[in-house]
């Protein structure tokens, strides 16, 4: 194990510069109403640099910006936005490292994971879309011979993108990925609890990008976020967070008739079947990974596997498997190399998860595992950690119904297929599930019976560009990390076009 | 909008740092609202906006009117139904966290959060 040095300090392999203003037209623009705050790292609790706070003049600027870059490059040849795409990917993977410790430091992630997952994916997806709008085709369909429709793909124009904190770069990859492909400018506002790393994302990429074709405008959501998300002059606004807010976007979004997409998160079922438990093999121990999956990233994953669904007649011995599994989790200094669960993203975030903790309690759920907030000591004291945390109780209670967000999962018993159909199904969401069975056919069938997006079928947490990924039921509207997202981000335009002479003989 | 599960049971209320800080966004917003968030992220928490800003309709109710001293009028606290199918069992206060919140909840910019605490109703 090693430890990268903590960003800024002898030995670092990047630093965040003291104070971010706004990326508008290609240059860095002070807030006009003068307005900072402080950002700090969940590592330690200290702030490690500050940040514009963005008022509704700082977002009209950025729209303005971005109505002026995107004519010309909505005209630019599929094939150069294309080779824009992959000059990112190339600079990003030149910096794969300096981009996996400032993300981890930014949100407290381990970097085991950025460097291995956050970051690659991040690369990937810039080079999907490329490839993706190299090959897009339009269409044609010749009605009678001599009418023919023709389907062109146009971009929509300026769009808003609201990024949420859980994985900053990878989140904003999902973005901006499809909408630059489409040929749109973006204003883009990051998170306010981590908006420094797609600054410095921006840092290495800035001199590939036209002047005003991405935007970024900081603040919080009530003075940045709604102005954005209200503009009449944005041709769309793209959404990741929660149902009251995804509510408030449609809504002002249909104040002004323009579409929306929005990924609202979830309350994910991970169904363990009894064949899991036939052999003690390779599946057997992927299986046992897979249930500790709830931990990935803090369980700050819209896709947390937060509610296990273990059959009966291996209920006990599984769960003690998982016990074990959970209970060897490293848990530490995100920039150490061997950390597999680091801290929560802000201090809010831990509150949250202590209060159901609490709550979980109270409606008699059993504390199988951790329960308490992790005291690291020295400097990370002040940092915001959680011990990994499994509950046993029922699919009415809380702790199996909302989203806690942190590395928690609910675990209760099912008796057969149809009971773990309806355990499954039993809740408001319908984003990520996992089915895991040594049974092709059950596994088919349980896949397609789950009212959900994704169905992790004997896998979990695998996000891999060309894999539609979006909600059933109330977690969202729209499909991201596929090729089918550029329809999200593209107008049709149909030329019905007459090679006749002859009139049609009506006047 | 329907009515609230049960006028005689109050099943919301606010903590005395939550209501001071409700008087201070008054201050600088006017009349409040609450909207109780369900969902990954900033989910799992109530959302404050100016009264009026998020258009409740008949798929909401209305929780519970928290009267606050020194505001002339109470802040209306809503969720939607289907969330509350599984939250009717318990009591919820609004308390307040030091945190960076987020959503366009009012409070964030002043460092501080909402948060929800829970107890059980009794039966």
């Amino acid at each position: 194990m090693s430890r990268y040095a903590a960003p800024g300090t002898d030995g670092a392999l990047m630093s965040y510069q003291p104070r971010y203003d706004h990326w508008i037209g290609g240059s860095y623009v002070a807030p006009k109403q003068g307005g900072y705050f402080e950002n700090p790292t969940p590592v330690t609790g200290q702030p490690f640099t500050e940040i514009a706070r963005g008022t509704a003049e700082d977002v009209e600027r950025a729209i303005d910006a971005a109505h002026e870059a995107a004519p010309a490059w909505g005209r630019t040849p599929p094939a150069e936005r294309a080779q824009l795409l992959n000059q990112i990917a190339q600079r990003m993977e030149g910096h794969l490292e300096e981009l996996a410790v400032a993300e981890s430091w930014e949100n407290g992630k381990p970097v085991r994971e950025t460097l291995a997952a956050d970051i690659p994916l991040a690369i990937d997806h810039f080079r999907y879309f490329a490839a993706a709008i190299r090959s897009q085709e339009g269409s044609l369909s010749q009605l009678d011979e001599d009418t023919v429709a023709y389907h062109f793909h146009e971009p929509l124009g300026v769009v808003a993108q609201i990024i949420p904190w859980n994985f900053p770069i990878l989140m904003a990859a999902w973005k901006l990925a499809p909408a630059l492909a489409a040929g749109n400018a973006v204003v883009l506002k990051p998170a306010e609890q981590t908006p420094a790393s797609i600054h410095y994302w921006m840092s290495l990429v800035a001199d590939l990008l036209p002047p005003g074709v991405v935007n970024i405008v900081n603040g919080f959501g009530a003075e940045a976020g709604k102005p954005l998300a209200s503009s009449a002059r944005v041709a769309k606004v793209a959404f990741t967070g929660e149902t009251t807010t995804g509510r408030l976007i449609m809504q002002y979004a249909s104040e002004n008739l323009k579409p929306v997409t929005l990924e609202l998160g979830g309350k994910s079922p991970n169904i363990f079947f009894e064949d899991v438990s036939a052999d003690r093999d390779d599946f057997y121990d992927k299986a046992l990974e897979g249930f500790t999956m709830f931990a990935l990233n803090q369980g700050e994953v819209c896709t947390c596997p937060s509610r296990a669904l273990i059959q009966r007649s291996h209920y006990r011995d599984f769960l003690d498997a998982g016990i074990e599994r959970t209970e060897a989790i490293a848990q530490g200094h995100p920039l150490d190399t061997g950390t597999m669960v680091g801290a929560q993203a802000s201090n809010d975030q831990l509150e949250k998860i202590l209060s159901y903790l609490d709550i979980g309690r109270q409606e008699g759920a059993r504390v199988l595992t951790g329960g308490t907030r992790a005291e690291l000591g020295g400097e990370l004291e002040g940092g915001y950690y959680v011990r990994p945390t499994i509950l046993e109780g029922s699919n009415r209670m809380r702790v199996f119904q909302e989203e806690i967000f942190g590395p928690v999962v609910s675990v209760t018993e099912f008796e057969d297929f149809d009971d773990a159909v309806q355990l499954a199904n039993d809740t408001l969401y319908g984003l990520g599930a996992g089915v895991w069975t040594r049974d092709g056919s059950r596994a088919y069938r349980a896949g397609r019976a789950i009212q959900a997006g994704r169905v992790w079928t004997n896998c979990y947490h695998a996000y891999p560009a060309h894999a539609a990924f979006g909600g059933y039921k109330q977690s969202g509207i729209g499909r991201e990390n596929h090729q089918m997202m550029l329809d999200h981000y593209q107008q049709t335009k149909n030329l019905l076009v007459s090679y006749a002479p002859q009139k049609m003989g009506l006047f | 909008m329907e009515p609230g599960p049960s006028s005689a049971t109050e099943r919301v209320a606010v903590t005395e740092a939550a209501a001071q800080l409700l008087r201070e966004l008054t201050g600088k917003h006017g009349p409040l609202m609450f909207h109780q968030s369900g969902g990954c992220c900033d989910g799992s928490s109530p959302m404050c906006y100016g009264r009026g800003e998020f258009r409740t309709g008949s798929s909401d109710i209305l929780l519970g009117e928290l009267e606050i001293d020194g505001l002339p009028e109470p802040v209306e606290f809503w969720m939607s139904a289907s969330q509350f199918a599984y939250w009717s069992h318990t009591h919820l206060t609004v308390d307040v966290v030091p945190g960076r919140g987020s959503g366009f909840s009012l409070e964030a910019p002043e460092g501080v959060r909402f948060l929800i605490r829970s107890r059980l109703l009794e039966s």
